[in-house]
């Protein structure tokens, strides 16, 4: 009895392990159509990955039919892991036979699922992805997001903008999108006539940074670049407080989630950060304006801050939906030239089409800063 | 580099070494008894950590209630897991029991996953241990400071059950041999238990003062402190209290000395953890303070 036990118990960690990984249904149907959603459930990317997929299945929700059939999403757990992205990868193409793929949240996954949608010609269309290696030499990669370069510059430029002649940069090793941004970060900041003078760099799953902030302190930087996943950002804003650091702190895309300052509490004031939608943005399409009432309804109410990822999921379905339309059909070579020739098709964060890479038109970044504890809308700024 | 920003350095080291010394305790005592590494024991301390979040923050206790409550739901934790993952194994080969521990560190981190999402809670503010300290350009949060001084507080008590007790007695009785000790009519099930209920209890310590330093948590926030901290208890001597604590400091201390010294390589701080353990591996294979193999506890 008690053996018995013990291989339930066993068996459960294993299958509780693999659950988290399949949401979607087994059984195969004809009369649908079935889009991959390839995210980060768990993991340091868990949290980020959550919101896209919040997105993506409220897209689902609105436009459920493609081509007379229902749509059904697959949605699988890349843990974050880049390992775990080729199984789950390999998954949506081969065992589940997907006709497209959305994702991932975090660029070094997107990457490492790369090769195996190009082989299987399966277009992929990343949301939030941000590093150019995810769409360079895989013609089946799109992408609905801007790129790392446009927005290490955005911040640079910002940053100078404001008076700030010393950078330090915290970024993670082996993280493409935080490694990436830094590296843009550290080139246009240069350019600009700033000097870097410290780079730090930590790795996955750390949470002290006390050591590497008291060499930045000692640098005497005046603003601190550190892009990164959610899980470090306010532990990094909170440690460099308690060190007594007043210089400005600067990040991507990620940071714009609610938990880092509910994490940070009041040393995230005056945190600035590039993002990709708000929905105080001026320059919304109507889409947009449908998206945020509805949206905001899904997720429980009118209070709700509507992550910018999670509009981006929203805009990749519509994108891929759009192809499939355009297509006629479900064949991968089929979706992926109505993805090249796509014209017009209207999101929430933009119109979209797409460059000879494979990344979408956008010439537009929105700043932001915390402010009485919450993510306020300061500047879009539109690079020519 | 200047005086202030090298004492900041040491400070840092010293309160991390501190955090890594309490939870490597937990897992030498568990070794000490039952040569088994409880992998799930950086899982017990996260789930410590969302003990305190749900009873402070969700239901709204005062923290004189609630870190006591935490502290019983922790160690709870522990006696389940003992119950459930190892009791079950005692007479099996000593890698089922190692394979059952990963388990059960899988299935922890997956359920808490489950449960509270992957996003990060904050871990309620005990506002007199996170009051930052200033002298001159040195700065710190409180516990910090009280950090080191509660492990050296956990450290004489545990030795003084250890060496001057009947439970401790028993323990170290069990960690020799624990079937002569169960011939000798000591309850082994029970002193084991008991080891549970202690490295837990360490956990749960451990888990208030690192979230008091590092206040977020998140399913895999065990993960990091539990790799480390086993490698301080391996390098220390794994078995031996006093080595527990020696290992967690050097590797605190270290690796806060090689970011201030060698700033370009700060990301291989946890490199530099693993070749700590290699050579010591290489050179003294039973960790710093492991040569005393009959007294394990």
């Amino acid at each position: 009895m008690k053996k018995k036990f013990l291989a339930l118990i066993l068996a459960l960690g294993v299958i509780s392990g693999i659950l988290t990984g399949c949401g979607g249904k087994e059984e195969v149907k004809e009369d649908v159509i079935k889009i991959g959603v390839f995210e980060p459930l768990t993991g340091e990317n868990g949290g980020g990955g959550s919101q896209e997929v919040d997105g993506i299945k409220y897209a689902n929700k609105v436009y459920p039919e493609v081509l007379g059939k229902k749509v059904e999403l697959v949605i699988v757990d890349n843990k974050s892991d880049k390992a775990e992205a080729s199984v789950a990868a390999t998954r949506l193409v081969e065992k589940e036979k997907v006709a497209a793929v959305i994702g991932s949240y975090g660029s070094g996954v997107s990457i490492a699922a790369g090769d195996i949608f190009k082989n299987a010609k399966v277009p992929a269309m990343g949301a939030s992805c941000t590093n150019p290696m995810v769409t360079e030499g895989n013609e089946f990669y799109f992408r609905t997001c801007f790129l790392d370069p446009f927005q290490g510059k955005v911040m640079a430029q910002y940053a100078i903008e404001k008076g700030n002649k010393k950078a330090a940069i915290i970024t993670q090793i082996g993280d493409d999108y935080s490694t990436g941004l830094g590296n843009f970060f550290k080139e246009a900041f240069t350019k600009l006539g700033g000097e870097i003078v410290y780079h730090g760099e930590f790795q996955t799953n750390e949470q002290d940074f006390n050591s590497i902030l008291t060499n930045v302190k000692a640098s005497g930087a005046e603003v601190i670049f550190a892009p990164s996943s959610i899980a470090s950002a306010g532990l990094i804003i909170k440690q460099t407080r308690a060190l007594g650091i007043e210089a400005q702190i600067m990040a991507g895309d990620t940071w714009e989630n609610i938990a880092i300052i509910d994490v940070a509490g009041e040393s995230a004031e005056g945190v600035v950060i590039s993002t990709f939608f708000d929905e105080h943005n001026t320059l919304a399409t109507e889409e947009a304006k449908k998206f945020v009432k509805g949206f905001k309804e899904y997720l429980g109410g009118p209070d709700e801050i509507i992550p910018a990822v999670a509009s981006l999921g929203y805009d990749a379905y519509v994108v891929i939906l759009n192809a499939i339309k355009q297509a006629g059909s479900t064949d991968g070579e089929a979706i992926r030239k109505a993805l090249v020739d796509m014209k017009g098709v209207e999101g929430v964060t933009g119109v979209y089409s797409f460059d000879e890479n494979g990344d979408a038109k956008k010439d537009m970044a929105v700043i932001k800063i915390v402010k009485d504890g919450k993510f306020q809308y300061i500047d879009t700024v539109v690079v020519k | 580099m200047d005086l202030s920003t090298l004492v900041q350095h040491i400070i840092n080291g010293i309160s991390l070494g501190s955090l890594y010394a309490l939870i490597a305790i937990g897992y030498t005592m568990v070794y000490g008894i039952l040569l088994l590494i409880n992998f799930a024991h950086g899982d017990i301390f996260m789930m410590a950590g969302y003990f305190m979040i749900f009873s402070v923050i969700n239901f709204g206790l005062p923290f004189f209630i609630a870190i006591p409550l935490v502290l019983i739901l922790t160690v709870l934790l522990g006696i389940i897991l003992e119950r459930t993952a190892y009791r079950p194994l005692r007479n099996a080969p000593r890698m089922s029991i190692m394979i059952s521990a990963i388990g059960a560190s899988y299935f922890l981190e997956n359920l808490a996953t489950y449960l509270f999402t992957g996003v990060p809670k904050r871990y309620p503010e005990i506002t007199w241990l996170t009051k930052i300290v200033t002298f001159g350009d040195v700065s710190f949060q409180v516990v910090t400071i009280i950090t080191p001084i509660v492990t050296m507080i956990l450290l004489f008590g545990l030795m003084t059950l250890v060496n001057k007790t009947k439970v401790g007695m028993a323990m170290r009785a069990a960690s020799k041999d624990y079937e002569a000790a169960r011939l000798m009519g000591i309850k082994i099930n029970w002193i084991i238990g008991i080891t549970f209920v202690i490295g837990s209890f360490l956990a749960a310590i451990g888990s208030i003062l690192w979230g008091s330093k590092y206040p977020s948590v998140y399913p895999l926030v065990g993960m990091m402190p539990g790799l480390k901290c086993f490698i301080a208890a391996v390098f220390g001597g794994i078995g031996n209290i006093p080595g527990a604590v020696l290992g967690g400091l050097t590797l605190g201390l270290g690796e806060a000395l090689l970011v201030a010294f060698i700033p370009s390589m700060t990301g291989y701080r946890d490199a530099f953890a693993f070749i700590l353990l290699i050579i010591i591996l290489i050179v003294k294979p039973n960790g710093l303070l492991g040569e005393k193999v009959t007294d394990k506890v």
